[in-house]
């Protein structure tokens, strides 16, 4: 059995680490809450956008825009994962790595090539050890990126997508439901989807009005479908950033309670070791008493 | 004028401006225009450059990187990826990203930076004349 210091230490070892955990959810959950509000406030620039597209869509057709065609053979695919740049938030970056290799397999089973471009230092890091190609790998941007960052990386994908590097592009993200749920998602980014546009912004935007376009439709379209990316890219990343603290909380949480059972459970052992050692001491002198007695 | 416009400035970051005015006049893609109360239902895209408002007789500039300007039922809702009110732009600021921009361009190394640096001192020149006004 361990002595009695050893248990002692361990104890003020453990209260240590409550700490510290105790202080990353705290900051965590600070952060949280910056991220909530840069959601919130992103929300309407988003909405509108959406409703802008949903409504043009409607009158153009799918070979209006090189962005919205849907090519007949596709034989790369272009994967964005946003992760977050630290550990410590339990298996949220494992559970956003894993889908976006599991969407990576499903891609290369058809016969396509994939490539990645990451954001976060933990997917950058899991797609370099794994077999496919890393374009771009961005650390350490989590805690400050602002729209810029979607501008360049949106920017870039469409450039590839135009080119005809990529047939496709899909966004690995990690979507914040609540608090208490966060879930990786995949969202297809391009060829763009407007029927899915479409059907979000349906539902405020009432009757139908008729609008007089300037530039025309198409040329709008060019303008808009782009940029329509780039909001797609930063409400993924907004969201993915959010989780991640999200997560963090929880882990951090779990971890602190986990403290708190071993030092119940170490402080039992303390006081069994305490006693069993009055014990034995006390039987060593009743010993002894009765020896001198003999 | 019994009706006014109600103008709201939207950027990725926040809700720049949203307020009653009388007149709107927006810098489009394909020449300059403006908006008065009870305007039919338009959607325009716009450039860089100097959107200004009249309220209570009183004019005032905002400045916008491009974007997209919606009209419909007397509201005006501006999209943009960036848009300063004139009071707020950092004129020396915009003044030194100005010859940045500039002294990128003489160096014109490969056309994706050209492009950057080109669209770059735009921005910063419609800064300074939104600022100045």
């Amino acid at each position: 059995m361990a002595s009695l210091k050893d248990v002692q230490l361990q104890i003020a070892g453990v209260k240590k680490t409550k700490q510290i955990t105790k202080a990353m959810n705290m900051v965590a959950s600070a952060k949280l809450r910056g991220a909530q509000t840069r959601i919130e406030r992103f929300r309407p620039y988003a909405d509108k956008f959406y409703a802008m597209l949903g409504d043009l869509a409607s009158k153009a057709d799918e070979n209006a825009h090189p962005l919205l065609e849907v090519r007949e053979e596709i034989k790369t695919c272009g994967i964005i994962l946003a992760t977050s740049d630290r550990g410590l938030c339990g298996s949220y970056n494992v559970n956003l790595i894993n889908e976006a290799l599991k969407v990576a397999k499903e891609k290369t089973a058809e016969g396509k090539t994939v490539k990645f471009y990451c954001v976060g230092k933990k997917g950058r890091d899991a797609v370099r050890k794994s077999e496919y190609e890393l374009v771009k790998g961005i650390g350490d941007v989590m805690g400050t990126f602002d729209f810029s960052l979607a501008n360049e990386l949106g920017m870039e994908v469409i450039h590839s997508y135009l080119t005809g590097e990529f047939d496709e592009v899909v966004l690995v993200y990690g979507e914040f439901v609540s608090i208490a749920k966060q879930i990786p998602v995949r969202l297809p980014l391009l060829p763009i989807a407007p029927a899915e546009a479409e059907e979000e912004a349906a539902a405020p935007s009432g009757p139908l009005k008729e609008y007089i376009y300037e530039p025309a439709v198409e040329g709008l379209l060019a303008e808009l479908l782009p940029r329509f990316i780039k909001v797609q890219v930063y409400r993924g990343l907004l969201d993915t950033s959010a989780s991640e603290h999200a997560a963090r909380m929880a882990a951090m949480d779990n971890a602190t309670k986990n403290c708190d059972e071993m030092v119940q459970s170490l402080t039992l052992i303390y006081n069994k070791t305490r006693q069993a050692a009055i014990t034995s001491d006390l039987m060593d002198i009743v010993g002894g008493a009765e020896a001198l007695k003999g | 004028m019994d009706k006014s416009l109600q103008l709201e400035i939207v950027t990725p970051d926040k809700v720049v401006l949203s307020e009653a005015v009388d007149y709107v006049g927006a810098p489009g893609f394909e020449g300059e225009f403006g908006i008065l109360p009870n305007h039919i239902p338009f959607l325009a895209a716009l450039r860089i450059g100097t959107l200004y408002f009249k309220a209570n007789g009183k004019t005032s500039n905002v400045f916008v990187s491009g974007g997209f300007a919606e009209i419909s039922d007397n509201k005006v809702s501006i999209l943009a990826e960036s848009a300063e009110r004139a009071e707020d732009i950092d004129v020396e600021r915009a003044r030194k990203a100005k010859e940045r921009a500039e002294a990128r361009i003489a160096q014109e190394r490969d056309r994706i930076d050209y492009a950057r640096a080109q669209a770059a001192l735009q921005r910063a020149i419609e800064r300074i004349n939104a600022g100045n006004h």
